[in-house]
């Protein structure tokens, strides 16, 4: 018996570009802060725009997120999700409005339940519209984009109209509550109390939801029902029923986000919803339409970028997120993180 | 004769020829059967969006390609027309040059857009379309240097197409000055545009579109290039939106945000398409006429029905004249889900049962 030849197996090493390939997007976040930090003379200003932008990002990415995770589950592409964003505007601004002894009281806590206050009833009303939008709008049109397109484009006119019926045609100006005015000053940075606060509920939101994705039963049927609806019905699930609470999450969702972003800005119009939604279009494309993760990354890119070209080329800032775009899609057409569909 | 002029694609119902007909006698002899600025004004603005919304349709409808861009490259032609006036004098020289330049600028980004989108998803377009046209109305009111920004462009048309001109006395009671001859040469383009359409969805090129509408999977499968087709119809679409609003420009004398490049007239074009009849150049005709008249008396009804509900709770806010885009929403969600091959579908449609019943 001959001994078995000397054989050592080696794998062969992925090369650095191929290893790192599935990172690129997310080293993308760190690139444009740094291309931020090299463009912007001082440190102060560049931590101050960081700052903002990183509020931004995560505001859109909150509205958005419910869009995304929508097209991925049921291939539905919504068209009137902005809509969510102005009646949680509306709704929430009005209870704050109701809420004004609590606002305008120094008191932190108390500012904060009144926001609180506020969120839950923007939210429960979206929920509630997102669950009729979906019954009298969108469920008549499943898999056909054509009509879906044109469906939700109405049901967002007669919505928005709806709101400006109700509310009259004036935009409504509101001021933040006390606690949360003015900025703090850190490293000689001035930085607004309120984005900071946006900042950290963008991210508690956006890990709560990456955990409730990857960690939980539900998350499982909703990752399984976007890469293979048919065959997770097969096995018992009723996919409908998921869809219609993601549909539900994400309308509520883009209603908090439509409470922040009025507190942001400071005034809200019935049109508002519509406007961010050319945002929204952006960082979905961008992501990759259906994936949270892309999502995430595209708002905070778009948030980043706009606030840095808008401080160093201020005529420059209204096509940088268009040209961020197409960029994006000239490297990878699919967007950043593609969505794999087992079809 | 007449079949050749239509390419070969009659309104095949009879209640449908008679309505075309009696649309194509009212807007050729519109000066003359209903005198007075605004019903003139009402026809020659029946004309451009009979245009515009057939060039639409040759994208909705054919192509099967939903785009929000409609109105930027409308704008586009009318900026041109403005522009090329302003900076080169009155003169049809200056009409000319700034009509093609616009519609060239339209064609080549929609080429752009349409090879960065249609690659990839149809439903990219939509929403690519939509943050462009956006940028591109944010971007023209606030290069206020060149395009006067929110205020707009007042300039002057060619001579000879303004109320000063005069070319005779009067005829049945019409006199016959320049405002005749531009409206005559704003329904004479519209026409011939219009024509023209017709005979390119009759075309084989017409026949591979409707082929992809209907399934692109399988046409692409049969050897025809789909990204191509689509790219084409795009940019044969766009160039034919930018030369109405050329027509617009040359007809108001002025261009500004509001008018030319406003969401709400994209809002339009679409109800006129689904509510004309998708995929039929006659819905346009049909959409484009009833819309415009409706937006032109329904205002006034509703201020009517305002005044009827007054003192009960909502109702009256909700009659407003300003909420009429409210009602036509509506209208429009009811339509897609009820009539989805819109009035021309639905006229050739009853034949068809009837004939089958009869035989």
């Amino acid at each position: 018996m001959t001994a078995a030849p000397d054989h050592t197996p080696t794998m062969s090493r992925a090369g650095l570009a191929e290893r790192l390939g599935p990172y690129i997007p997310v080293l993308l976040i760190p690139a444009i802060m740094a291309f931020g930090l090299i463009f912007i003379p001082s440190m102060s200003s560049w931590l101050t725009l960081t700052v903002s932008g990183l509020a931004m990002g995560m505001m859109i990415f909150i509205m958005a997120s419910g869009m995304t995770l929508v097209f991925g589950l049921m291939d539905v592409i919504n068209f009137g999700h902005g809509v969510f964003i102005s009646v949680g505007a509306f709704v929430g601004i009005s209870i704050l409005l109701v809420l004004g002894h609590m606002t305008e009281a120094p008191s932190l806590a108390l500012n904060l339940a009144a926001i609180l206050a506020a969120v839950l009833a923007a939210m429960a009303a979206t929920g509630v519209l997102g669950w009729a939008f979906e019954r009298v709008i969108v469920k008549p049109v499943y898999g056909a984009h054509l009509k879906q397109i044109l469906v939700t484009m109405g049901g967002l006119i007669v919505v928005e109209q709806l709101i400006i019926v109700l509310w009259g045609p004036e935009e409504i100006y509101i001021l933040r509550p006390e606690a949360l005015r003015g900025a703090i000053t850190f490293a000689g940075a001035a930085m607004e109390k309120y984005r900071l606060l946006a900042v950290g509920i963008g991210a508690v939101l956006f890990l709560v939801m990456r955990y409730t994705l990857r960690r939980t039963k539900i998350g499982l049927i909703v990752r399984a029902g976007v890469e293979n609806g048919e065959m997770v019905e097969a096995l018992g699930y009723r996919l409908r029923l998921v869809f219609v609470g993601v549909f539900i999450a994400g309308s509520a969702l883009a209603g908090l986000g439509g409470v922040m972003w009025g507190l942001y800005q400071e005034v809200i119009t019935a049109h508002m919803g519509q406007q961010i939604m050319i945002l929204i279009f952006i960082v979905v494309i961008i992501g990759g339409l259906g994936s949270v993760e892309g999502c995430f990354i595209g708002a905070l890119l778009v948030g980043l970028l706009q606030n840095y070209i808008a401080f160093l080329e201020p005529k420059l800032a209204l096509i940088s997120n268009i040209g961020l775009m197409v960029a994006i899609l000239m490297w990878r057409p699919q967007g950043m993180i593609p969505v794999v569909k087992a079809k | 004769m007449i079949v050749k002029l239509l390419s070969g694609d009659t309104p095949r119902s009879p209640v449908l020829a008679v309505i075309l007909l009696a649309i194509l006698v009212a807007l050729a002899f519109a000066p003359f059967l209903f005198p007075g600025v605004r019903s003139v004004d009402t026809a020659a603005r029946i004309c451009i969006f009979i245009v515009l919304v057939a060039s639409y349709d040759l994208m909705l409808g054919y192509g099967g390609i939903v785009s929000f861009a409609h109105t930027m490259f409308f704008g586009m032609g009318a900026y041109g027309v403005a522009l090329a006036s302003t900076h080169m004098g009155r003169g049809f020289d200056a009409v000319a040059v700034g009509a093609l330049s616009g519609a060239l600028l339209a064609a080549a980004i929609a080429f752009l857009i349409g090879l960065f989108s249609l690659r990839v998803r149809a439903i990219f377009f939509a929403m690519i379309t939509l943050a462009v046209a956006s940028a591109v109305a944010v971007l023209v009111s606030q290069l206020s240097g060149l395009t006067g920004g929110e205020d707009g462009l007042s300039f002057q048309t060619p001579r000879a197409l303004t109320p000063a001109f005069r070319f005779g006395d009067e005829l049945f009671g019409v006199r016959l000055n320049g405002r005749l001859l531009a409206y005559y040469l704003i329904f004479g383009v519209s026409l011939i545009l219009f024509l023209l359409m017709l005979r390119v969805v009759n075309s084989p090129f017409g026949r591979v579109l409707q082929a992809i509408r209907e399934n692109d999977f399988r046409a692409e499968a049969i050897g025809y290039r789909v990204v191509g087709y689509r790219v084409t119809v795009t940019c044969l679409s766009a160039f034919i939106a930018a030369l109405a609003g050329a027509l617009y420009a040359i007809w108001l004398r002025y261009v500004g945000p509001d008018t030319v490049l406003s969401f709400d007239i994209m809002v339009d074009i679409l109800l006129m398409v689904v509510i004309g009849g998708m995929g039929t150049m006659y819905g346009a005709v049909i959409g484009a006429a009833l819309l415009v008249l409706a937006q032109n008396y329904l205002q006034a009804l509703m201020g009517m029905a305002a005044g009827a509900v007054a003192g009960l709770p909502v109702l009256p806010e909700l009659m407003n004249a300003d909420r009429w885009l409210l009602w036509l929403g509506v209208l429009f969600v009811l339509s897609i889900y009820f009539f989805p091959t819109g009035i021309v579908g639905r006229l050739r449609q009853r034949r068809q049962g009837r004939a089958a019943q009869g035989r």
